[in-house]
Parts: C-alpha cells; sequence; structure tokens
C-alpha cells in the first residue's frame, strides 16, 4: 500500500468512528470528500481545526461553545430568573431548537446511574445549587429524561435544592404531537392520564 | 438454544448505535442478560425501563453465548412510581441490588418471587417500606448469607430476641446481651415477621446493610454496594 493510500484509509478509519457512520459509509463520505477536495475538503479541514483549538465547555451553564462563557450565558436578555436543567448538551440544542425557552442552562453531563457507577459528585449539581443563590434565580425547571436515572436524578436535585426555596419544575409527561393511543406504551398512557387536564 | 420466560427488567446499556444489552431476573433462569436488536429505537426504548415486567424469548447458538431476546411488556412499573421519591429509589435499590449480587443464569424461584411482589407493591401507594427491609434479608439468605434468628446466640431463647450479633449474624435476646447490647445490631420485630413500628424499617435496614457490607461485598471482588441502596436509606430517612 502507498503512503497516499494509507493516509486516505487512515482518514476512512477515524471516519467510520463517527456515530451513524460505518466502514462503508466512511468510505463513502471519503471518496465524496476527496472528489470535493476544494470546494468542501479543505473548508471542513480548517473549519475543524478552528473547532478543536476553540471549543470549551461553559465554566458556568457546561455548554460546548468557542470562549470560556457560552453566548446564552453572556446574554443578559435570558437572565430571566429561569434556570432549565438538562442531561447533555444535545438536549439543551433541542430545548433551542424549539425556541419557547427564552432562560438559561445548566447542563448536568449525565444522570445519576447505579449502573454506570455516576454519583452527584460527577454530576455538576453543586455548581447548580451555587448559581441558584449567585444568579437571583426563581425557577428551575428540570428537563430531565422520563426515564428511571432521569427521574431519580431530578428527585435528587428537587432535594438539594429546597434549602434554596428556589421552585422547581418538571416538564410533562404524556402523549407526543402526532401520538396515537394505540402506539404508546401503558407507562406513557398511565403519566398521561396522570397529567390530564381540564379543556 | 431457545427459550420463553418472564421477568424484570433490571438494567439496560446502549450496544452500538441501534441495540441495547439488557438483564433480567426470571422465575427459571435467573439474572440472564442478553441483546435486544433495535433496543434504543421509540417504540421500544420506552418500554426498557428497569423494573418493567417482560415476555422473554431468548434465542443463541450455543449457550454460551450471550444471545438475544424478543421482548414484549407485560407491566409498565417505572411510570407508576416516577412521582414517588421513595417507591423510585426502592425501584432503583431493588434493581441494582440484584444486578450486583445474584450470579448469572442462576435460578432463585423464591427471591424472584419475593421481588416480583415488592415490586408490584411499590407502584399501588402500599405500605412497601418494611416489605423492603424484609426482601433485603431474604436476598442474604437466598445468597447463602442468612442470619439465624431463631433463638438467642447466648442463652438458646426464643423470646425477647432484640438484637443481632454483627459478627455471627446470630440473635440475641435482650437479657442475652447485658451490657454487650450496645455493641450488637437492631433486631426490629418487623425481621421475624411482626409489625413495624416508627424507626424499625431505619433499624432493619442498618443491620441488613451492615450484612450486606461486611459479607455480601467481600465475597463479590470488594466492589462497594450500589449507591441506590444507599439513596434509599436516605430517602427513608428523610
Amino acid at each position: 500500500m502507498s503512503e497516499a493510500t494509507r493516509e486516505i484509509e487512515a482518514l476512512i478509519e477515524l471516519m467510520a468512528r463517527l456515530p451513524g457512520l460505518g466502514p462503508r459509509s466512511a468510505r463513502r463520505a471519503v471518496l465524496h470528500l476527496v472528489k470535493k477536495r476544494g470546494g468542501l475538503m479543505a473548508p471542513l479541514a480548517e473549519a475543524m481545526a478552528r473547532v478543536a483549538a476553540t471549543a470549551r465547555e461553559c465554566a458556568t451553564c457546561g455548554n460546548i461553545g468557542t470562549a470560556d462563557v457560552c453566548d446564552i450565558c453572556r446574554d443578559g436578555r435570558r437572565a430571566t430568573g429561569e434556570i432549565c436543567v438538562v442531561e447533555d448538551v444535545a438536549d439543551l440544542w433541542a430545548m433551542e431548537r424549539a425556541g419557547v425557552f427564552r432562560g438559561r442552562y445548566h447542563v448536568l453531563g449525565g444522570t445519576l446511574s447505579a449502573l454506570d457507577a455516576v454519583g452527584p459528585e460527577e454530576l455538576r449539581i453543586p455548581r447548580l445549587v451555587a448559581r441558584v443563590g449567585a444568579e437571583g434565580v426563581h425557577e428551575v425547571i428540570l428537563a430531565l429524561g422520563a426515564t428511571v436515572d432521569g427521574q431519580t436524578t431530578a428527585h435528587y436535585i428537587a432535594e438539594a435544592l429546597a434549602p434554596t426555596g428556589v421552585t422547581v419544575t418538571t416538564l410533562a409527561q404524556g402523549v407526543p404531537m402526532g401520538g396515537e393511543l394505540d402506539w404508546l406504551d401503558d407507562g406513557t398512557i398511565t403519566a398521561a392520564l396522570r397529567a390530564r387536564k381540564a379543556l | 438454544m431457545e427459550w420463553r420466560d418472564e421477568g424484570a427488567l433490571l438494567s439496560v446499556r446502549r450496544h452500538g448505535e441501534t441495540s441495547a444489552i439488557i438483564e433480567v431476573f426470571t422465575a427459571g433462569h435467573g439474572r440472564h442478560a442478553g441483546v435486544v436488536r433495535g433496543g434504543t429505537s421509540r417504540r421500544i426504548a420506552p418500554v426498557l425501563q428497569p423494573g418493567t415486567q417482560l415476555a422473554l424469548t431468548w434465542r443463541a447458538r450455543l449457550d454460551a453465548h450471550i444471545g438475544a431476546f424478543t421482548v414484549e411488556p407485560l407491566r409498565s412499573r417505572a411510570a407508576a412510581v416516577m412521582a414517588d421519591r421513595r417507591a423510585l429509589a426502592a425501584l432503583g435499590a431493588v434493581t441494582a441490588l440484584l444486578s450486583f449480587a445474584l450470579p448469572e443464569r442462576e435460578p432463585h424461584p423464591a427471591l424472584y418471587a419475593r421481588t416480583v411482589a415488592l415490586l408490584d407493591a411499590l407502584g399501588t401507594g402500599a405500605d412497601w417500606p418494611a416489605d423492603y427491609a424484609r426482601w433485603e434479608l431474604a436476598l442474604l439468605e437466598e445468597l447463602g448469607f442468612g442470619l439465624d434468628l431463631g433463638r438467642c446466640a447466648a442463652t438458646g431463647s426464643t423470646e425477647d430476641l432484640a438484637y443481632v450479633s454483627p459478627r455471627s449474624g446470630a440473635a440475641v435476646s435482650r437479657g442475652g446481651a447485658g451490657e454487650w447490647a450496645d455493641r450488637l445490631l437492631p433486631l426490629p420485630p418487623l425481621l421475624l415477621g411482626g409489625p413495624a413500628a416508627p424507626g424499625d424499617v431505619a433499624r432493619a435496614l442498618t443491620t441488613t446493610g451492615h450484612f450486606l457490607d461486611r459479607w455480601l461485598v467481600p465475597a463479590l471482588g470488594e466492589r462497594p454496594l450500589p449507591a441506590a441502596r444507599g439513596r434509599l436509606v436516605a430517602a427513608l430517612a428523610s
């Protein structure tokens, strides 16, 4: 194998480690990039190098950005006194896509998990408690998964925040948009029925 | 190889991008792991929550292989306890302790029956904390660390048993304890099948926790007890 082929093979191997890509799809992607070297591959490589050099976790909320404090935490208009607690940056991005929450976030970096031996000290819970006091927060919204680990974490946080007197709320659980009852699991139906509201 | 059984889900771990490896506790096959293809899909993932009662079919080419499960939900328990901090902590403690302590593929039908009854009680609002303490006692016994609570180790009496020796796990009567009483562990009546007075569950969990720590943990290679048990003890105390 020539040196050039080895380098391309190494690139394919790296690409195949990305989520959603396997060896065959990585090969197709690399071939596409090589064919569009000037228009796509070079700018992509430059963008990746820039982000690799500058990406870091926000020191305040744990979001990913390219500065020590992320855009959301720097934005004074988002100091609404509400903090939305999410498990992961992907959940923060999902909330931002919806565009309905205008407060700030706090990324835990996981949930309490017996299986993976993740305890409170591995999450950013002490930092959240400190923020509630320091930022004049009046409501903490727990936007964690409707899973055993997610809700165990939610109860733990609610207890940790109890001495601060802040209002702690959680997202509603029930029938998703476009959902049909026939396709729902009985746990979701139970939660939806318990959270029913008057029309 | 193929078998069908029913069991309670203990744990779920993502496997690749679309599958999951689950651990279940069944009557006939004990704690058993297997792959669920498509286990992270939107249809199946909500079903695969710890505590869920599943109808299971396990298939593998050889018995030694991890094999693959096809699962069908029978009863979801997580949704019924999610709003109740204590019940949710108990569900986490039961599933974590079983996953931690049970040997793989070794049936424990009596413990299975107690576990299913306890998990069912968690979602009904029943007075389950005393049952949970008795369940820990049964777990110890099933794994070969049973306490000898039938008679006093000092006097042989079967009356007024109030303590447990932290070394031998044998019951000690109030009269037999004498000046050693403050060095012994409490033996509340609920661990002898009696009713639970206020504070008895905490006392019972102190005793069972001692033997889980001193006997079970060293036998399993010194991994610490799952933190989920500690969270339950804290939740019941608050």
